[in-house]
Formats: C-alpha cells, structure tokens, sequence
C-alpha cells in the first residue's frame, strides 16, 4: 500500500501582522509550520502505515525552505519526502497549484502506485479547501472531503470507509481506491517524533522534482495559470463599541436592567421571546 | 545507539561557534536545540561585536542578516522628574567599513549562523530538549538525554550551552544553582516604525544606527539598565534588573518597561510604533566571582550557561562565541595529538579563556556586582543628583554661578555624608579600575 500526502509550508497565520503604514500583509521573519489541517492528514496516514505497514510519501510545492516542512514529516515516519520547487511554479493560485500536485502525483504513481491520497482540510492561509478536490478531478479519483475518521480499509478488496462532516449530520462513505481525502482537524492526535526519527529526518535526502520532473503546461503553472486576482487586501476595521456596566441594588434588578438593556439593543429578541412564551402558554406550560 | 565526537547543547552564538568550529575542522557534531528553530528562544538587545564573530566566520558580512552599523552611542540617566542627562557619541569612524558593532534579531541570525553550521558539517537537530548528561560509572560525562523516545546519545565530548539556567550542569551537578542575585531579568519589546520615519528621529541614513544605553531612576532604585536600540524598520527597547531586587520590591517588569517607553525622552522616539514582539529573558550577571566550574571529564561549558557576560558593557554574545570558539578549538587540538577529553587535557580551555579578553575583561570588573548589590543608591542617588545640579547650573536666574555650585555642593552633601562620597569613590575606583 502506497499513501501519498501532500501538505503546504504556511505562515503561522497567528504570527502575521498587517503593515500599519501600507496595510499589507507583513510576511517577512513570519515563523512557518506545517499547514496545522495537513498534519491531522499525515497523522492518519501513519496510523494506517502502523496498521498495515504502508509506504508514505510526502509532497509539497513550494520554495526551497518548504524542505523544512517536508523534514518534519520524515521525522514523524513519513518514508519519502519530494519538494515540487520551480521559479515558474511560483504566484501559483488553488487552480494552478492543484494541476502541479496531480501531474506530481501521476509521476510518483507511474513509480509506485499510489492508493490513497491524503491532504488537509484546507490551508490557514488561503482557506480555500481547492486544492484536494481539484487534484482528485485531475486524477479521476474518488473524492472524499472533510473526513473525521478512517473507519475500514481494505488494501485487498481496495476500498475505504470514512465518516464525513456534512451540514446537519456525518456521513458514512464507502469508497473504491485510489481516493483523495481531505482531513478535518480534532480527528486525531498527533504523535511526538522518536529520536531516530530525528536523526533520519536531518540525514535522509530530500528529493528536488521540477518542471520537466513532472512534464507539465508552462502556460498552466504558476501566476501564468492562475486567473484568481486578489483585488484588495484590508484589516477588518475594529468596532468602537464599549463595554457596559449595569449596576443595580439587587440581582433581579441588575438581570432586569440587562434585560431591558438587550431587548432595547435587540427589539427582534424581544418579539422571539414573546413568541415563544406564547407558544408556551398556549401548550399549558406556565414558564 | 548514535555516538558522535562531541554533543553541542543549545543552538545560540556559543553553542554555534563550537559547533561551526568543531565541524570545519572534521569532527563528527551533533548539536541539539530544543527550539523549533535556532533563534526562537532566544533573546537579545541586540548588539553583535564584529570582532568574535569576524575570528570564526571573516567574511559573515557578506551573508549575515545585520541591521545597522552603529554609527552613534547615547548614554542617558532618566529619572521620574522626566529628566534626561546624558552624552552622545557619534563617531564618522564609526560608519566606516568595515563596521565595528551592529544591531541584530536574533530570530534572522542565529539561523543563519545555524545554517553556517549545516554547511560546514555538523548535523543540526531542533525542537529536542536534552534532559540530562549520561555518565559511566567513574562519573565521566558520555553522553546526553534527549526528551525525544529512544533519546540517549552518545559523545566524547558535551558542551554545555545551554544558556542562562544552565540547567543541566545543576541537574547533573556540575555546578551550584544560580542565584536570584546573580541574576537579571529583562524584557524587551520591538516596535515597528517605517523606515523613513525611524531615520528622520534619529537622524540616521543608509545603514547607520544609533545605541542608546539608559540608567537611573528608571529603574525605581533598582540594580539595572536600560536600552533602546535601531534596527532596519524597528525599535528594541528594553528595561532589566536584578532578580533579587525585584523579588524584594514586587514591581513587575512591564511596570518598568511601561514607564520607560512613557518617559519624557523615550516617548516621541517610539510614538505611533506597533509592537511587534514581546519577550524576556534572564541574563547572569554574577560576574567573575560567580563562575562555575568551567570544564570536567567529558565535558566543557561555554556562553551564558557559564555566566561569561560583561554586565558593565553589556557584552554577552561576543564572549559567547569567543568561549565556543575557544571550547573548540582546545578540543580540536586534543583530537589532532590523539588525547582523550580528560579533565586534565580540558584544562587547556580555561588556559585559552584565561589569555582572551574573555576572562580579562570578567576579572576587571570582578567587584562590581558586589558594590552595585550593596550600594544600590549609586544608581539613584548619583544619577538623580547629576540631574538636579545640571539644571540648576542652566537655569539662568541671576542668582551667580558660585553661590549656584555651593548650593549643588551643599545639596550633594546632604544627600550623602562626605565619608559617604569618599567610600563610595573609592569602592567605584576599585570596583572599576
Ligand atoms: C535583553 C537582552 C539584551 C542583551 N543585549 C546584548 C547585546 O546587545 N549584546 C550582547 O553581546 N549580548 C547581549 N545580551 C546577552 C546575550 O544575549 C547572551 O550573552 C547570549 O545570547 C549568550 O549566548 P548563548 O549561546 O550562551 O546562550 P543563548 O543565546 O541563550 O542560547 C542557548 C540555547 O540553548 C537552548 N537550550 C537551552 N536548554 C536546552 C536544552 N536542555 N536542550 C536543548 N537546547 C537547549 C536554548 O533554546 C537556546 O537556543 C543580552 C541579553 C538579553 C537578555
């Protein structure tokens, strides 16, 4: 069993400050991490190498310091470790990025096929949650997206069964292999590398593929085959609103006052509850 | 089990020079640092001194991420009247190549230092914490405890730097615990300001940058300084004090960094700033007399994690390198004369630390923590007084200038017995000289 997962250095988003003069985005001696979304993805995968004993490789397209963040998934047991680094590859959007993961992914499945494809929700930088199911179109893979857990999976009868986060309840998904799956967080607990993992980690090469590693369009790559445009970027403005102090001589009179005080602010709350009372009244229960 | 020449603990300037130094030279190094990068715990002004770094690495200027070259030194004693008395240094020599000092982040450059390290062959591990130092049955020091599972190693040699808890030399009782005395705690913050508006306050261009060194009552009459420090596109400003003294006056240090940045002479420099970082950090500053045991069997200390830090110049980082340059160099040489690191053989590393400024510079100023710890009110009562009588010679009033000294004169004495002032002289004479 062969698992690919393909992960992104980010910025960590809880570092980033916007320029107070120019009001963009201050990048530079920003710390990088492993995007957070895409670890729940590497752990999973090697609990199934746990299990079955599968093989892992890693990939990222990226800068050449994205090699960090390879290493520290060599480190937590990941077998292989491959940066997709080109200058074209650069000002990439989700659309560009995607069509350079799955001509990556096809090159790697040409050496050793792959099974399961694993990434992450979606990135803390971009938000966008693209990049899995546009490398499973690309593919002609199954796509299974905002995954909470690995229930079954049979290498020999080749499929998968996952519970899937959908809006109002979870779903519970059987499907064939190969498949793509895009992790939610919380979905399991990342592990603490051991120190031979370390030291593999900082010895194993990691390997550089580019353009012609991975036979692409040029006109496809990069900021040449991006059509999202960012058109502006700007910090939310802060709401002056203040904080308020009711005070009152007894409880029922300061829970009054907060009453009254939300009711004015809010009149559409007052209607609901009055409502509801109603409704209340009107089944016999006396609030 | 992984075994190497020698285990470096701690990724900052001492533990990079020795590394840096020890691989170059084709020793097998394993340098372990518990952060996620090197440069993420640590902190500093930062002031880097060419001169150390220039005798491990000559040519860092060509690639090191410096931010200025500091082209003017401002001394100030403030006090809470707003006063500001001081002098200022600015030097054309000092804006000639090849730069002297430059202010730094650390953050930027102890990676890059980590990545000279890389290059030059050590293997560099993040993000481990060593736990404890392993030791054979004789009580020699063979090795180290990682965090990590599966975590010992093994080495000829260790070298502690650690930095300035030095926790694993008390662990394995190497040393004595560190004093609150011994010990300042500082916390520092960088405000971003843009570049133009940075250089238009302190008229500075190109790559020019200005020091600002602050004593007084800044410092609520405690044993401590202050600095304020010009990088590219931000402003370090910081505040420290014993611990000791701290402890007793249960004042917080951001009540004194507060303070600071209200202070009269601070404020218009970093109005409208953002901050950008917070931090602090503990700096020893027992001095000489406070030294550990610098070496044993199997094992050396080197920077902060020894106590080597000049409180008096606010040197720390330069006898850092200097002492991992010298820990490696007094290792190489063992190795090359096929010796084994025996205590007896590590001695030489003393001997290296005794003929550099290293140890030079810690011996000159040995009696200063003392005086400063017993005589606190030569922080206070010296600063506040040059204040008063500076502004009592400037203010025109036509009362004449020799009734005006008498009154300073008279004031001093008031404040402090003649016996008192001439003690005091003489102890600063000594203390000093
Ligand atoms: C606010 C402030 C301002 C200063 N200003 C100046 C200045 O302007 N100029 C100057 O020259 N000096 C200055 N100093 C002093 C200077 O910062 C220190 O002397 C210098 O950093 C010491 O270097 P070091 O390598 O010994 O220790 P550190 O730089 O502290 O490095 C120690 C390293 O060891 C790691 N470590 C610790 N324990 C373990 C462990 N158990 N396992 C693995 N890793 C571990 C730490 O994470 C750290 O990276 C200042 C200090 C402070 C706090």
């Amino acid at each position: 069993m062969h698992i690919a997962v393909c992960i992104k250095q980010v910025p960590d988003s809880a570092q980033i400050r916007v320029h107070p003069v120019t009001n963009t985005i201050m990048r530079q001696g920003v710390p990088t991490i492993v995007n957070p979304y895409d670890l729940f993805a590497l752990e999973e995968a090697l609990r199934i190498k746990d299990r079955t004993g599968a093989r892992i490789t890693v990939l990222t397209m990226g800068p050449a310091q994205a090699e960090e963040a390879l290493r520290k998934c060599l480190s937590l047991g990941a077998d292989e470790a491959i940066l997709i680094t080109d200058k074209v590859f650069s000002g990439a959007d989700t659309l560009a990025t995607s069509y350079v993961l799955a001509a990556a992914l096809k090159t790697l499945d040409a050496r050793t096929p792959i099974d399961l494809i694993f990434t992450g929700k979606q990135t803390i930088d971009g938000d966008t949650a693209q990049v899995g199911p546009g490398i499973a179109i690309r593919l002609g893979c199954q796509l299974l997206t905002y995954v909470s857990k690995i229930c079954e999976l049979e290498p020999t009868a080749r499929h998968i069964v996952v519970e899937r986060r959908a809006e109002g309840g979870v779903q519970v998904l059987k499907s064939a292999l190969p498949a793509v799956v895009t992790m939610l967080e919380g979905s399991n607990e990342l592990r603490f590398a051991d120190m031979p993992g370390m030291f593999r980690a900082a010895r194993q090469e990691v390997q550089r593929w580019n353009r012609d590693s991975i036979g692409v369009e040029l006109a496809q790559v990069g900021l040449k085959g991006s059509p999202t445009v960012v058109a502006q970027v700007f910090g939310p403005r802060p709401k002056a609103v203040k904080a308020l102090r009711i005070d009152g001589e007894t409880p029922d009179a300061i829970a009054e006052a907060f009453v009254d005080k939300l009711f004015a602010d809010h009149p559409h709350l007052e209607d609901a509850m009055l409502e509801h009372l109603e409704l209340l009244g009107q089944q016999g229960v006396k609030p | 089990m992984e075994k190497f020449d020698v285990v470096v603990v701690g990724a900052g300037p001492a533990g990079n020079a020795a590394a840096y130094t020890l691989a170059r030279a084709g020793l097998s190094v394993l340098q372990l640092e518990r952060g996620e990068s090197p440069g993420t715990k640590n902190v500093q002004g930062a002031i880097l001194y060419a001169d150390a770094l220039e005798k491990i690495i000559p040519d860092f200027r060509d690639s090191a991420p410096l931010e200025r070259h500091v082209a003017e030194q401002r001394m100030w004693l403030l006090d809470e009247n707003q006063t500001c008395t001081g002098v200022s240094h600015r030097d054309a020599r000092f804006s000639q190549q090849p730069y002297n000092r430059y202010t730094i982040i650390r953050a930027r450059f102890d990676r890059w230092f980590s990545e000279q390290v890389k290059s030059a062959g050590a293997l560099v591990i993040c993000e481990t914490t060593v736990t404890g130092l392993l030791k054979d049955d004789a009580g020699k020091v063979i090795g180290v405890r990682t965090e990590r599972a599966q975590g010992d190693i093994l080495a000829d040699c260790v070298i502690l730097a650690d930095g300035a808890n030095a926790l694993l030399g008390e662990r394995a009782g190497l040393r004595p615990a560190i004093k609150a005395e011994d010990m300042a705690l500082v916390v520092k913050e960088v405000l971003f300001l843009p570049k133009e508006t940075l250089e238009a306050r302190f008229n500075i261009s190109g790559t020019q940058g200005v020091v600002i060194e602050i004593a007084g009552n800044v410092t609520h009459g405690m044993v401590g300084t202050g600095f304020l420090y010009t990088n590219k596109d931000s402003i370090a400003i910081g505040i420290g004090c014993m611990l000791g003294d701290m402890k007793r006056q249960q004042l917080t240090p951001c009540q004194l960094l507060e303070g600071l940045k209200r202070h009269s002479a601070v404020q218009p420099l970093i109005d409208g700033a953002e901050m950008k970082e917070y931090s602090a950090h503990l700096i020893p500053e027992g001095g000489y007399r406070a030294l550990p045991q610098l070496y044993g069997e199997g094992w050396l200390v080197v920077g902060d994690s020894a106590g080597f830090v000049n409180a008096v110049h606010r040197e720390g980082s330069n006898l850092a390198m200097t002492s991992g340059r010298i820990a490696a160099e007094t290792l190489i040489a063992l190795r090359q004369a096929g010796k084994p690191f025996t205590a007896a053989n590590l001695a030489g590393y003393k001997q290296g630390l005794d003929d550099s400024f290293v140890m030079a510079d810690l011996k000159k100023y040995q009696g200063v923590p003392e005086l400063l710890n017993q005589n606190p009110h030569i922080l206070d009562l010296y600063p506040r007084f040059v204040g008063d009588a500076a502004r009592e010679i400037l203010t025109v009033d036509g009362v004449p200038k020799r009734d005006k000294q008498k009154k300073i004169l008279g004031e001093l004495a008031r404040r402090r017995s003649l016996l008192g002032l001439l003690g005091d002289a003489y102890k600063f004479w000594r203390a000093f000289r």
